[in-house]
This record gives C-alpha cells, sequence and structure tokens, in this order.
C-alpha cells in the first residue's frame, strides 16, 4: 500500500464533463406526462391534514364512492408541508394530483399561470351545488383576475377573540362587543393568573407566513401599517408597523402563553382547552373545537370580533378551497368530488354523524339558516358570519394596497418572506434580538421583493 | 475514568473484595445509564399505547389506562389513509435496492480487492466522495427528470436512488470483506476453468457471507429511514412509510398517541434487524472496517 | 492489504490481512489491453451506474444556476449568467448556514464520540445483563430519523405536554412547588435543541464502533502492562487510547458525512427557523419552499465546490486509516 503522500485522490474527475440535460430544462414548458394511478373512476386528492379534512377522508368511501363509483386516493400533511408539494405539482404540471386543497391566497397566481381549470360551466350546469349560496367575499377571493371563478370553498374562515365568560364574570371583568387592542391589552393584564397556571392571552408566535404571520398582519392593519405602499415600496420601517408588532411582541411576552416562540393554532387551541389562558386571538374555526363536545372549556367561551384601533373591522379572510389542476385528465370526476366535499349535502352528513360544531362552515348562507346547525353553533355561528361578511380583501387597511389580501400580500414570494420575516419576529418574541432589530433584517428582504414586483 | 478499567490485582483479599464492589456499582451505573438512555424509546412506546388525552397532560400520566386507539387509527380502523401501501412501498424500495446494491457491489469489489485495478484506491475514493456531496443539490434535477419521463410518483424510481445512495458504502464494506477471502481458493477455481460470475456465486460469496449479511443490513436501515427523495419524488402511488409517518402531525388537535404508534410500528423492521444482528450491525457501520 | 482499520485477535483467518493483490506492476511490462479490461470489467457497471446517478444531476444543477428561473413565474424564465452566483455570495443566510452546518456538525460529533467512549468503556467489562443493557443503548439508532426528530419536538419539547417539562412538574410538586419554571426548549436554545436529538441517535454508533476497538486491545499487552504496575489511568492513556485512535478517527469520519448532510432533525423540529438553517435544509427551502430553481442551483454548486475541497482534506484523514496497512504491505 503506498503512502499518502503518493496518494492523489483525484476529486477533481469528478466532475466529470456530462452531457448538458438540456432535456431537462426542455420538460419545464411542456405540460408533464400525468404519473396518476388508477383508471378514469378513480381521482388522486392532496389535502392538509386539518381535522376537517381527515374527517372527510373517512366519510369518502362510504358515501362519495358509494353514490359515483369514483374511488378517491387521498395524500394528507401537514399545512407546510402541503404547500410545498401543492406548489410543486402545480407550478411543473406534472399532474400527480386532480384535486388539492388551495387558498385565497394562491388562486389569483395560479390561476394567472394557467395552473388551474376554471370551474363556471361546471357549477353552472351543477343545479344542486347551488353557487348562489356560497358567500360572497368567499366566492370574490376565488376569482382570478379574469373573471373565472377557479376553486370552491370548503370552509371559510375569519379572525375573532375568544374569552372564557366564566373567568371574565369571576374577576368581574366586562369585554365590549366590539374591543379595542389597547382594551384587550388591559384585559389581558388583569386576567393573568386569574386562575392557577391561567395566561392572560394565547397569540401565536410560531414561525411561519401561515402562522405568526397572520394575526400579526391583522393588527398591523388596523393600527395604520402596511406591507407594501401602493407602489410596491415596502414599508416595515415605518412608525405605525413597528408599532403594531412592538404591541404584539409586548403583550404575548408579558401576558402571553409560555413557549409563545413556538405556539402556533394548536398550540393555542391546546391552551384554551385546558384552561391555560382566558383569551385567544385567532380563526373563528377554533370556535368549532372549543364547543365540540368533551371539549371542557364547551360552553364557558365568548366570541367578539377581532379587536381593532383605527379601522372598522380587523378579521382576516381565509378559506380551503377545492382546486382542480389544468393536466388533470379526470375533469368530470374530479369535479364531481368538489361539488360532494362542498355540497349542502355533505354538511349534513358531518352534522348527523359527527356532531354539528364539526361542519365544515363558513361557505355557504344556508348553514346560517339550518336550524340544526343553529342549535349547537349558537354561541359563535352569528360572530362568524358577520366576521367573514365584514372582511374586505381589498382594502383592509387605511391606505390603498398595491394587491389583495388581508393577513397576506398576494404575491407568490410572499411565503417565502412571510416565512423568513416570521423567523425574525418569533426570535423578537423569544427575546434574542429586539423589535427594531428584527424590523430592520426583514424591511431588507421586503425590499427586494418589491423591486422585483414594480 | 480510572475506575473504568480493570480492577487490578494486587493479590490480597481487601482488593479483591473491592474489586467486586467496584463490578457491581459499576453494572448498576451501566444498567441506569442504559435506561436513562433509551428513556424517550420507552416514554414513545407507552404514550403508543395511552388515549390522545392521557398522552398530552402535565405531569405525564405514565399510569393511565392502556388502549390500543393509536394502533387503531394508525391502520385506519376509522376510515383514515391504510398504512400498508407506504409500508409495503418501503419494503419494496429497500429490499429491491439493497439486492441490485450487492448485484453491483460484488463485482465491484473484486476488482479493487482481488483482482485489483490499477488506481484502486482513487477508485474507491471516488465512490466515498459521493456520499460527501450534498444530496439536496442534485434534487432539482432528478426532480425535473422525474417529471419528464413519467417517472413521479414510482417506487423503482427510488429504488434507482438508494442504490446509488448505498452502493459506495457497500462498495467499501465488500472490498474490505473480500481482502480477506484467501487468493488459494480463487486460484483453484479458475484453474478449473471458472468464469467470473461462478467464482463470485460459488466461491466468494459463500467466504464472504457474513460480510454479505452485514451489508445488506446496513442498505436495508438506510434505505427504510430516507426522508427527503421520498418527500420529493413521491405522491399517491409510492408514497414510503417516513412520508407517512408525517401526515400524522397536524396543526390542529391531539395526535401524540397516533404520532407514538405510527413511529412504533414503522420503526420496527428496523429495530427487529438490529437487535438480532448487532455484530452485522458494527461491522456494516464501520464500512467493514472493524470485523 | 484490506482497508480493515484493525485485524482483531481473535480471528486467526486472515489475521495480518496478508495482501492478495499482485505486487504492483513494474512500468515497462505493459500488459494486453484486452487484459486490463478484463481486469476492469467487474468495476465498471457500479461506476458507470453511479456516475450516471450522481454526477449527471449536478450538470443539469449548473446548467441550471445560470437561469433566472422561479417556478412561480414561468414566462419570466431567462438567462442570467452569473447573477445568481452574485446573489448567493451577498445572501446572509447562506454564510450563516455554512457556520450553523458547521457547528452542528461539531458539536454533534464530538459529543456524541466522548459519550460513546464513556458508554462503551463501561460496556467493555462483564456484568449482569450487559447484552440487554446494549441493546437498550442502540435502540435510539434504530428508530427512523423522521420519527425519532418527531418524538423530541411533540413528545419530548413541547412547553404544554412535553416529558422534560411534565417530569420536571412532577419533580417540583413533590417538593410543594406550584408552577414551577416550564421552559420552552426549542425557542429557549433551538440549535441545542436538534443537537440533543441528534446526538442522542449518533451516540450508539459511535459506541458501537468504540466497543469492536476495545474489545480488540491485546489482553496479553494490557496483561503485562498491569503486571509492570502501571495503573488504571497510565493504562487508558498510553494503552487503550492510542490503540483507539483509528476507531474514533473512523466514527468521527463517517459520523461528520452523515450528520453534515443531515435534512430530516432540522426540517423536523424547527423548521430551519431560530438560526438552525443548516445548507441542507436552506437549499432545499430555496428550491421546494421559494421556489427559486437557478438561485437553489447556484447554491447548490457553491456547495459542492466547498464540500470537494472539504472532502479532499477529510479523505487525507481516511488516507491515514490505511497507514498501518503502509508498512503491512
Amino acid at each position: 500500500m503506498p503512502h499518502l503522500q503518493e496518494r492523489r485522490s483525484r476529486l477533481s474527475v469528478r466532475l466529470g464533463t456530462g452531457a448538458a440535460l438540456t432535456a431537462l430544462l426542455a420538460g419545464c414548458s411542456g405540460a408533464g406526462g400525468g404519473a396518476s394511478s388508477g383508471g378514469n373512476d378513480s381521482i388522486n386528492v392532496l389535502m392538509v391534514n386539518n381535522p376537517q379534512m381527515v374527517e372527510l377522508q373517512k366519510l369518502t368511501a362510504d358515501n362519495f364512492t358509494k353514490e359515483t363509483g369514483i374511488k378517491v386516493n387521498f395524500t394528507v400533511l401537514p399545512e407546510n408541508d402541503v404547500r410545498d408539494k401543492i406548489t410543486q405539482d402545480f407550478s411543473n404540471q406534472a399532474g400527480q394530483y386532480d384535486v388539492a386543497t388551495i387558498s385565497n391566497f394562491e388562486v389569483p397566481f395560479y390561476a394567472k399561470n394557467g395552473w388551474l381549470h376554471p370551474l363556471d360551466e361546471y357549477s353552472a350546469k351543477d343545479k344542486a351545488f347551488d353557487q348562489g349560496d356560497i358567500l360572497k367575499p368567499l366566492q370574490e377571493s376565488l376569482t382570478a383576475e379574469d373573471g373565472k371563478l377557479y376553486a370552491e370553498p370548503f370552509y371559510g374562515e375569519s379572525s375573532f377573540l375568544m374569552y372564557r365568560k366564566d373567568v371574565f364574570a369571576e374577576k368581574n371583568l366586562k369585554m365590549p362587543a366590539k374591543p379595542t387592542w389597547q382594551q384587550v391589552a388591559d384585559l389581558a393584564a388583569k386576567a393573568d393568573g386569574a386562575k392557577s397556571g391561567m395566561k392572560g392571552i394565547c397569540l401565536r408566535g410560531l414561525p411561519g407566513w401561515g402562522e405568526v404571520i397572520a394575526p400579526l398582519t391583522t393588527v398591523v392593519n388596523t393600527m395604520g401599517g402596511t406591507w407594501f405602499d401602493k407602489d410596491w415600496n415596502a414599508r416595515l420601517d415605518s412608525p405605525e408597523f413597528k408599532k403594531a408588532v412592538q404591541f404584539y411582541v409586548d403583550l404575548v411576552r408579558k401576558h402571553g402563553e409560555p413557549g409563545a416562540p413556538q405556539a402556533g393554532y394548536a398550540e393555542c387551541l391546546n391552551s384554551m382547552t385546558q384552561g391555560k389562558t382566558a383569551m385567544w386571538y385567532d380563526a373563528t374555526a377554533g370556535a368549532g373545537s372549543l364547543e365540540a363536545a368533551g371539549s371542557p372549556v364547551k360552553g364557558k367561551v365568548g366570541y367578539v370580533a377581532a379587536p381593532v384601533e383605527k379601522t372598522d373591522s380587523s378579521g382576516w379572510l381565509y378559506t380551503w378551497a377545492w382546486g382542480m389542476q389544468k393536466s388533470s385528465e379526470k375533469t368530470d370526476s374530479a369535479w364531481k368530488f368538489i361539488s360532494w366535499a362542498s355540497g349542502k349535502e355533505y354538511e349534513n352528513l358531518v352534522g348527523k354523524t359527527i356532531g354539528w360544531p364539526n361542519v365544515p362552515a363558513g361557505k355557504r348562507a344556508s348553514t346560517y339558516s339550518n336550524p340544526d346547525y343553529l342549535k349547537d353553533a349558537s354561541a359563535f355561528a352569528s360572530v362568524t358570519q358577520q366576521a367573514i361578511a365584514g372582511a374586505n380583501p381589498r382594502d383592509p387597511g387605511t391606505q390603498p394596497r398595491p394587491t389583495v389580501g388581508i393577513q397576506f400580500v398576494d404575491i407568490p414570494e410572499f411565503t417565502d418572506l412571510g416565512t423568513k420575516v416570521s423567523q425574525e419576529i418569533s426570535s423578537a418574541i423569544a427575546g434574542r434580538q429586539s423589535v427594531s432589530d428584527a424590523l430592520k433584517a426583514s424591511q431588507a428582504l421586503a425590499e427586494k421583493v418589491g423591486k422585483e414586483q414594480k | 475514568m480510572s475506575t473504568l478499567t480493570a480492577p487490578n490485582t494486587r493479590g490480597h483479599a481487601g482488593a479483591a473484595r473491592t474489586g467486586r464492589r467496584r463490578s457491581t456499582v459499576l453494572g448498576l451505573l451501566a444498567w441506569a445509564v442504559g435506561i436513562v438512555f433509551c428513556a424517550p424509546a420507552l416514554w414513545m412506546l407507552l404514550t403508543s399505547f395511552h388515549s390522545e388525552a392521557d398522552a398530552a397532560t402535565n405531569p405525564p400520566s405514565p399510569g393511565a389506562p392502556l388502549t390500543l386507539d393509536g394502533y387503531r387509527v394508525f391502520f385506519g380502523a376509522d376510515g383514515g389513509a391504510s398504512p400498508w401501501p407506504p409500508l409495503i412501498n418501503s419494503l419494496t424500495a429497500s429490499v429491491f435496492s439493497t439486492l441490485i446494491v450487492l448485484v453491483l457491489a460484488l463485482p465491484a469489489a473484486y476488482a479493487l480487492s482481488i483482482k485489483r485495478v490499477e488506481k484502486w484506491t482513487d477508485v474507491m475514493f471516488f465512490f466515498l466522495s459521493t456520499k460527501m456531496l450534498p444530496v439536496v443539490a442534485g434534487l432539482l434535477p432528478v426532480y425535473l427528470f422525474a417529471k419528464n419521463t413519467g417517472m413521479l410518483d414510482n417506487i423503482w424510481f427510488l429504488v434507482i436512488l438508494y442504490t446509488s445512495m448505498n452502493l459506495p458504502i457497500a462498495v467499501w464494506m465488500m472490498q474490505s470483506f473480500l481482502a480477506d477471502v484467501p487468493v488459494s481458493i480463487i486460484e483453484a477455481a479458475q484453474v478449473d476453468g471458472a468464469r467470473l460470475p461462478t467464482v463470485l456465486a460459488r466461491v466468494v460469496a459463500p467466504v464472504a457471507a457474513p460480510g454479505i449479511a452485514a451489508t445488506s443490513l446496513i442498505c436495508f436501515i438506510f434505505s427504510w429511514n430516507e426522508l427527503l427523495f421520498a418527500r420529493v419524488l413521491t405522491g399517491v402511488a409510492a408514497q414510503t412509510a417516513p412520508v407517512f409517518l408525517t401526515s400524522f402531525v397536524t396543526s390542529q388537535g391531539l395526535f401524540l398517541a397516533q404520532l407514538c404508534a405510527a413511529s412504533v410500528v414503522v420503526s420496527l423492521p428496523v429495530l427487529a434487524a438490529g437487535f438480532a444482528a448487532q455484530d452485522k450491525l458494527v461491522q456494516g457501520l464501520s464500512l467493514g472496517a472493524v470485523k | 492489504m484490506s482497508a480493515s482499520v484493525s485485524t482483531p485477535e481473535r480471528s486467526p483467518a486472515g489475521a495480518s490481512g496478508a495482501s492478495s493483490a499482485p505486487a504492483p506492476r513494474k512500468p515497462g511490462r505493459v500488459p494486453g489491453r484486452a487484459r486490463v479490461w478484463a481486469i476492469r470489467a467487474p468495476l465498471l457497471p457500479a461506476l458507470v451506474f453511479l456516475i450516471a446517478v450522481t454526477q449527471l444531476p449536478f450538470v443539469a444543477t449548473v446548467v441550471i444556476s445560470f437561469f433566472d428561473w422561479n417556478s412561480l413565474s414561468p414566462d419570466k424564465r431567462a438567462f442570467s449568467a452569473f447573477s445568481n452566483y452574485g446573489e448567493v455570495f451577498s445572501d446572509p443566510s447562506l454564510r450563516d448556514s455554512v457556520f450553523t452546518t458547521v457547528l452542528l456538525t461539531a458539536s454533534v460529533v464530538i459529543v456524541s464520540v466522548v459519550l460513546g467512549l464513556l458508554l462503551a468503556l463501561l460496556l467493555d467489562r462483564k456484568f449482569i445483563g450487559r447484552g440487554f443493557v446494549r441493546t437498550l443503548l442502540i435502540t435510539p439508532f434504530l428508530l427512523v430519523p423522521v420519527s425519532a426528530a418527531l418524538m423530541w419536538k411533540h413528545v419530548l419539547y413541547n412547553p404544554e405536554y412535553g416529558l422534560l417539562n411534565g417530569a420536571w412538574a412532577w419533580f417540583a410538586g413533590l417538593f410543594g412547588v406550584d408552577n414551577p419554571g416550564q421552559p420552552d426548549w426549542i425557542s429557549d436554545m433551538p440549535l441545542a435543541a436538534v443537537a440533543t436529538a441528534l446526538v442522542w441517535q449518533w451516540t450508539p454508533f459511535m459506541m458501537l464502533i468504540l466497543l469492536a476497538g476495545l474489545q480488540s486491545r491485546s489482553a496479553e499487552q494490557m496483561e503485562a502492562a498491569r503486571l509492570d504496575g502501571a495503573n488504571a489511568w497510565q493504562m487508558f492513556c498510553y494503552l487503550t487510547l492510542p490503540h483507539l485512535r483509528r476507531y474514533l478517527e473512523l466514527g468521527v469520519l463517517l459520523g461528520s458525512i452523515y450528520i453534515v448532510q443531515n435534512f430530516d432533525a432540522v426540517f423536523t423540529i424547527t423548521a430551519g427557523g431560530l438560526g438552525t438553517a443548516n445548507l441542507p435544509y436552506t437549499i432545499y427551502q430555496t428550491f421546494y419552499q421559494a421556489h427559486e430553481y437557478g438561485l437553489a442551483s447556484a447554491a447548490g454548486v457553491v456547495v459542492v465546490i466547498g464540500t470537494i475541497v472539504v472532502a479532499t482534506f477529510a479523505l487525507r484523514v481516511v488516507s491515514s486509516l490505511f497507514s498501518e496497512e503502509a508498512g503491512r504491505a
């Protein structure tokens, strides 16, 4: 065996000249051959693993497949993973999935890029589906610039403030019907420690553009701030934006849940259920879980509109909706599935088999005139409906905006920008840096994105 | 530290007694360390038999009533997705990629250890160097290639990738095992006019069998565990067990018991193989350097 | 002339690692071309396969890196020469992730080697149930990495209902302390949280290799040293450690190869947040979440070049694993 010095592991050869794989590059334009499995009587659906979707998955075989003979292959993934995967599949038009859960965030630019099937003709033909019953703000948010409808909502949500009525009564605290953020902060200070181990308020701190950024941006909007002005100038360093973030960070650090930098929707829901927080500002969908059978706080929670400062309302607008991939070859079966999952019948099915609070609500006017639903969901039904009706994605703040979106800025780059900014904010919540430093770094990121939009 | 080496024998009874006592103490210490070290895994096993509500209490409730609900959910008893397709996919990918690795690595190792090619060390290092490159840097072209050839969501495409992932390790291991095969028996076979495949299959393989077993075990484990490729390249039909496992994490609601049950089941094949063949594990992990 | 690090006394066959190779040919005696290819033939399938699957994609990566290509704006794809590279070098997050990768890899490897050595010394003696304890200790290594990472994140670290805080609350409760501090492990010390989970998985690996090393020590040498009156500490320093050197190198090298590439733990435990994004995760994020195909490829190319530089040095370490045989050959 020769000595080391005599041996040269010739690593330079390892990047040997290979064929320039231009074929790889050529492929990104054409539609990919769908690698979907199964015959025409089976479709592939990719969805987020929220409880409502998991329930849908369980009900599909015995109801939808039995009625139509169409088999549905589900892939369910956690929210962050599912977004990556959907974008991956749709942007390359790989066609692995016929239908996916997308939201009002994706629809505008997915449609612009031609990745989605317009659904107007299907819904027009499908009288039982009753397109007119879909709540207007949702339908508008799923309609692209070309005026066509590109997705059907599965459930819709806004945001509002949830609080423990019993704890407030015990402490002689009064919750106004339309609280301001300052009032909420004062109430949080008073309710902090009302019971052993109970904090004043739970607010998300988990990094992610769909986690901490969502509630935070509604606070920014109502305090007069914005991510971008109408000419795409980044405004994260404006005094209004800074004030809002400082307010949010201080509130959660002083009276918020322990472990705030890792607390998202799920952790707050758990805190609220376990009686570890007196208030929670989050999605209206949370109410369904708090009032579900077996919840220890069932009936003890009050619901009021999202807190405001300079605007009239501040609740966000969000919907998980079914979008059909353009390269799908099973459009008829895919529409049948969408029509069933977003239909009135399905809501009744869930109500009867699982329970009315579990209904994927917030998308149809008829849901809110259904006596069965109202009997079980009276605590939050009307507040939810008002919050969704009051949401205005085109004008959510105090100044004109370059694009739509309440708790997000509707550009594809926002997933990355929002996530990076959320990591800065989260680290400010953890006390690892000041709010000014977090915003300085974030402003630089946002300027880069703004420049590309101009 | 000094107490950890063998007690010295100074030859009088007292010393022997302290030696024995020290042995007992160290034995107990080893037991304690082993249990503490394994505690998270044992806790995971226990949690998998609890209800979701009991799994998320604080302080913890180890004495909570046992239930199989977590496993029921995992096996799709309440209408959820069945775990069998992903498990079978993982098994397919692991077994077939291991087989292909052996078929490719055995002749290569022969050419690197018995009938050596010139510059064989450079070749060995080239093989190892491919393990050092960031896999993620080649992920995008691989994805685009798969998309354009219709290989997305195809388990056989994963088999090919896993083969390339494990081939360098296998070549190093087999090389070291074949180097121990006495040359005389190979020469004897060749004198009888046997061709190389025959020599490999009839003469070399039986002698190197323990090494081949160790190689297979390691390749199997690494393929079974792989997540990154599987996440990006599979969808409905070819989803593997580790990807399926991540689907139990939800941002809404409790999932600890399900997750623990899923983790236990998915780790079971590797645990069983590893426990059964601990010495093979050592040989495999050290690329055959430790025999 | 095997690539074995050592040849334990226990295996008499091939104990010397005797070279079975023909003596290196002297220059001048050129063999027939056919003969050379006959010798090379068995190697080719593996080599060609590996080059095709691992090297060609990198060539494509280089090509893509010269394009401004974001898959979310498919109509804007254009050739952009070196602008992606400019962005890679001006991007602080990539620089940070290089640092994170080094820190994470070094800390995990060093801690798991030290812990592994202690455990190996503990197991190197006979006691009742030794096999069972060894089985307990290797369990972490045999868990599927993503499930181990998920377990650390949700079952152990969770500040609300994780075992760490739960056990602490229970322990404090014994002393009548209500509501003890409930640290939020992942956000208070994110990198340490990821490193701990990795150390837990990799310590058994180091332990197994070092244990094999300990058991291959020459009993006669140890006995002779003892008779010469060496105390335990001296024996450890002058006999055991030198003997273990190559095993330690092997453990460090293989551990580094795998931990540098680690994706599962970072992805699962912190999703790259709070300054824990290592290189694999950063590139993954650029490609898979930001969908900046051109930029991700450029970053990939830079990392590959950097890796080649580092790997050249790393391979010299491996070469020293052969040095013993160099004397024997």
